[in-house]
């Protein structure tokens, strides 16, 4: 009874103060120099943090129950275990022997890419702007999982490298007649050029540094975007041109001497072929790199990212050299950034500095810290629920960063390692290496 | 060069400098102390302008209309609520943390300033807000004008110089001649040696969070009435300048934090004046890259070393 009454006093406390800082900025709205006033939103709110702290210390102690439970249950099975493990191993091993094992993975990963594939072919054109943007989503948050998940280097300013990318395509378009596919390797590349060049004075310093230099840099990027308008095209944007197919145009009356796809095709013209192609285009892109980054991890750059993340100390007691093998991690990511960029201009047809804000950069490390640092999996998901999912929520659109944010402070509270726990590419000593 | 325009360039620098450390000092202590940067710190001094908008329109709705009465007031009010806010953004985004993963107080702090960002954002509309003038008139130096030409420092910007020193004098006697003081500077030295000795360093970690929201709450005053206007936004740059005074002085050194943030304001402010007000900001960031590169232990810092 002493309990739940401490946890009643405690709920009360915290309710409170939440009023008192709920009080002045909810609860007055500033109207001109003039204040209008909302009595109970701050009342409301307070009430809000109370009954939640009131549940979190109801529930805590029957958490805690639960967890000793099972660890009671987890002794008596132990005490079991001895008579009969090694028969008990041999089944678990047939029945999660390695083939098997892989087998499940490769068909339900035929099966999505079956369903990805043909999801252009079934969407309308809103719906495939929508999943074009949660791919290109889908490559930022892997690119930035490279930097911040893996290598543990805390980039605040990922936005200027997809910016870098954009503005490749727009700008190598306009002023040297790039097109889609010659600036889709050199954006890449030009965004890790951006990001060695920042990185390696930044990298040899203490890590914390290097989140408040990005977060500078990314702002130096968007501000040198508005501003150099002779060169950028300032505020008002440079439009960027369209992925051809094989060298075959999706326009609806091609220029002189050209042939249109629809022309070539012999098939009616569609204003959704472009779109569907640039999906398709991006899709297998994000396959490959998904893939690649797999056989990163494996190898020995890989294992050096997370071990420099888990211990710099040691890492250069064993003979890592520790800024190159941040400089690779921090270029990586650029790239991938850069991609993604190159892939924004092109859907988009149009780029300009408001694409590329600080709240451009926070929800890329949203995602990344939501799908769980270091996880590519649990990055894709959180990529697709993050862009997918106020599409579906209209007025949770406006509260969006504001719950991102919320998750992120959550996450870091309760689970530091993300919520789907990174499964590490480990060999059984049996097997050897 | 004109020497007026010069001399207009510093006074307006100082002004900026003067700012520039108050916000610093809060960088500055919590990285003295806990080692990392408080991200959230920017968006603390954010929640200072609303508030003095708040206060200054809640006096007027009293009646209240002697000038010093409502500058105190207004001056008291958001201290302490901004104060508050520091303290309540100490314990629900970093104090849960405990010893955990390096990269943790980081993100935590990147997450509460979105929230803080969108929570007034929500609450007091995205737009612009301004306060009306409170104090006008101004000094010129030479009082009667040479030939048209003057220096100008509205009354204001002297309150704001009176105000800073003052926020900085209480500060360091709070740190040199208290007893609070002395265990926060023995908190900053060696943590678990100060924990030892019966320093009760959760309690120091709080003080120190209150006092640096405390000077930015007074920058928050000071701000709002020298510029008038302000948005949810305004956060996020003064952040970023206000800590790259705070490496410029030499991160965890206070007297650093203010000369940090007078040398940066002098910079910006002939930066603007005489070369391009576009790429101030630019500049500013260029400045925090240089001498992160050039000298990372800042002006009058110490060099770190890393411990295992």
């Amino acid at each position: 009874m002493t309990g739940v009454a401490m946890v009643l006093r405690h709920s009360l406390w915290v309710a409170l103060v939440a009023l008192l800082l709920f009080f002045p900025l909810t609860g007055l709205l500033l109207d001109g120099y003039r204040l209008t006033w909302r009595w109970e939103l701050p009342l409301q709110l307070a009430g809000g943090v109370f009954c939640l702290t009131l549940l979190g210390g109801l529930v805590r102690p029957l958490i805690g129950y639960w967890r000793s439970g099972r660890g009671l249950s987890g002794l008596v099975s132990s005490s079991f275990a001895g008579e009969g493990s090694a028969s008990v191993a041999f089944f678990l091993r047939a029945a999660h022997g390695s083939r098997f094992r892989s087998l499940v993975r490769v068909s339900g990963f035929v099966l999505l890419l079956l369903v990805a594939v043909s999801l252009p072919f079934l969407l309308g054109k809103y719906w495939l702007n929508v999943a074009t943007l949660a791919l290109i989503y889908v490559l930022l948050g892997l690119g930035l999982n490279i930097v911040v998940g893996l290598a543990g280097l805390l980039d605040l300013g990922f936005v200027a490298f997809y910016a870098v990318g954009a503005y490749g395509l727009a700008l190598g378009h306009l002023h040297l007649g790039l097109g889609f596919w010659e600036a889709l390797p050199l954006g890449g590349l030009l965004a890790a050029c951006f990001g060695v060049l920042l990185g390696f004075p930044v990298l040899r310093m203490h890590g914390d540094y290097l989140a408040i230099v990005t977060l500078g840099f990314g702002e130096i990027i968007r501000l040198v975007l508005n501003n150099w308008t002779a060169f950028t095209g300032g505020p008002n944007g440079v439009s960027a041109p369209f992925p051809t197919f094989f060298g075959l145009e999706f326009s609806r009356r091609p220029q002189a001497g050209e042939t249109a796809f629809h022309q070539f095709f012999d098939i009616p013209f569609g204003n959704v072929h472009r779109y569907i192609f640039l999906y398709l285009v991006l899709l297998s892109v994000s396959v490959f790199l998904i893939f690649v980054i797999g056989r990163l991890r494996r190898m020995p750059l890989g294992r050096a990212w997370e071990a420099l993340r888990e211990d710099e100390i040691a890492c250069r007691s064993l003979g890592i050299d520790p800024v190159g093998v941040k400089l690779s991690a921090f270029a990586m990511g650029a790239a991938i950034g850069g991609v993604g960029g190159v892939f924004f201009a092109a859907s988009q047809g149009f780029v300009n500095p408001t694409s590329f804000g600080f709240h451009e950069s926070a929800l890329v490390l949203a995602i990344v810290v939501l799908g769980g640092l270091g996880s590519t999996v649990g990055t894709v998901l959180a990529a697709l629920v993050v862009t997918i999912l106020p599409e579906f929520l209209r007025d949770f659109a406006d509260y969006r960063i504001l719950v991102f944010g919320l998750a992120m402070v959550g996450m870091m509270i309760w689970r530091p390692r993300g919520l789907i726990r990174p499964r590490r590419p480990l060999y059984p000593s049996g097997e050897g290496g | 060069m004109d020497p007026f325009l010069i001399g207009q360039q510093v006074v307006n620098g100082l002004i900026l400098g003067a700012i520039y450390g108050l916000i610093a000092v809060g960088y500055t202590m919590v990285y003295g102390i806990m080692g990392m940067i408080n991200f959230a710190h920017g968006e603390v001094y954010m929640i200072a302008a609303y508030l003095t908008a708040i206060f200054l329109a809640l006096l007027a709705s009293f009646g209240v209309d002697s000038v010093p009465v409502v500058l105190f007031l207004t001056l008291l009010g958001t201290v302490a609520f901004t104060a508050l806010h520091g303290w309540a953004v100490e314990r629900v985004a970093y104090r849960p943390l405990g010893r955990s993963t390096r990269l943790a107080p980081l993100i935590s702090a990147i997450g509460i300033s979105l929230v803080l960002q969108n929570y007034l954002r929500l609450s007091q509309g995205a737009r612009t807000q301004g306060v009306p003038p409170l104090l006008e008139g101004v000094i010129r130096i030479p009082a009667e004008g040479a030939g048209g030409h003057f220096v100008q420092i509205t009354y204001i910007q002297v309150m704001i110089v009176i105000m800073a020193l003052a926020g900085m004098g209480v500060l360091t006697w709070l740190i040199q001649a208290t007893s609070l003081g002395r265990a926060c500077r023995a908190t900053q030295q060696d943590r678990v040696m100060a924990e030892l000795l019966g320093v009760d360093t959760g309690r120091i970690i709080s003080v120190v969070f209150v006092l640096g929201a405390a000077m930015a709450g007074v920058a928050g005053v000071l701000v709002t009435l020298n510029y008038g206007s302000f948005d949810f936004f305004i956060g996020f740059v003064t952040g970023i300048k206000a800590f790259t005074a705070a490496v410029l002085g030499g991160i965890g050194s206070l007297p650093g934090a203010m000369l940090g943030g007078l040398v940066l304001g002098l910079s910006e402010s002939f930066f603007s004046g005489f070369v391009n007000t576009d790429y101030k900001d630019v500049f500013a960031f260029a400045i925090l890259i240089g001498v992160l590169i050039f000298r990372p232990s800042g002006l009058m810092g110490s060099p770190e070393v890393e411990k295992v």
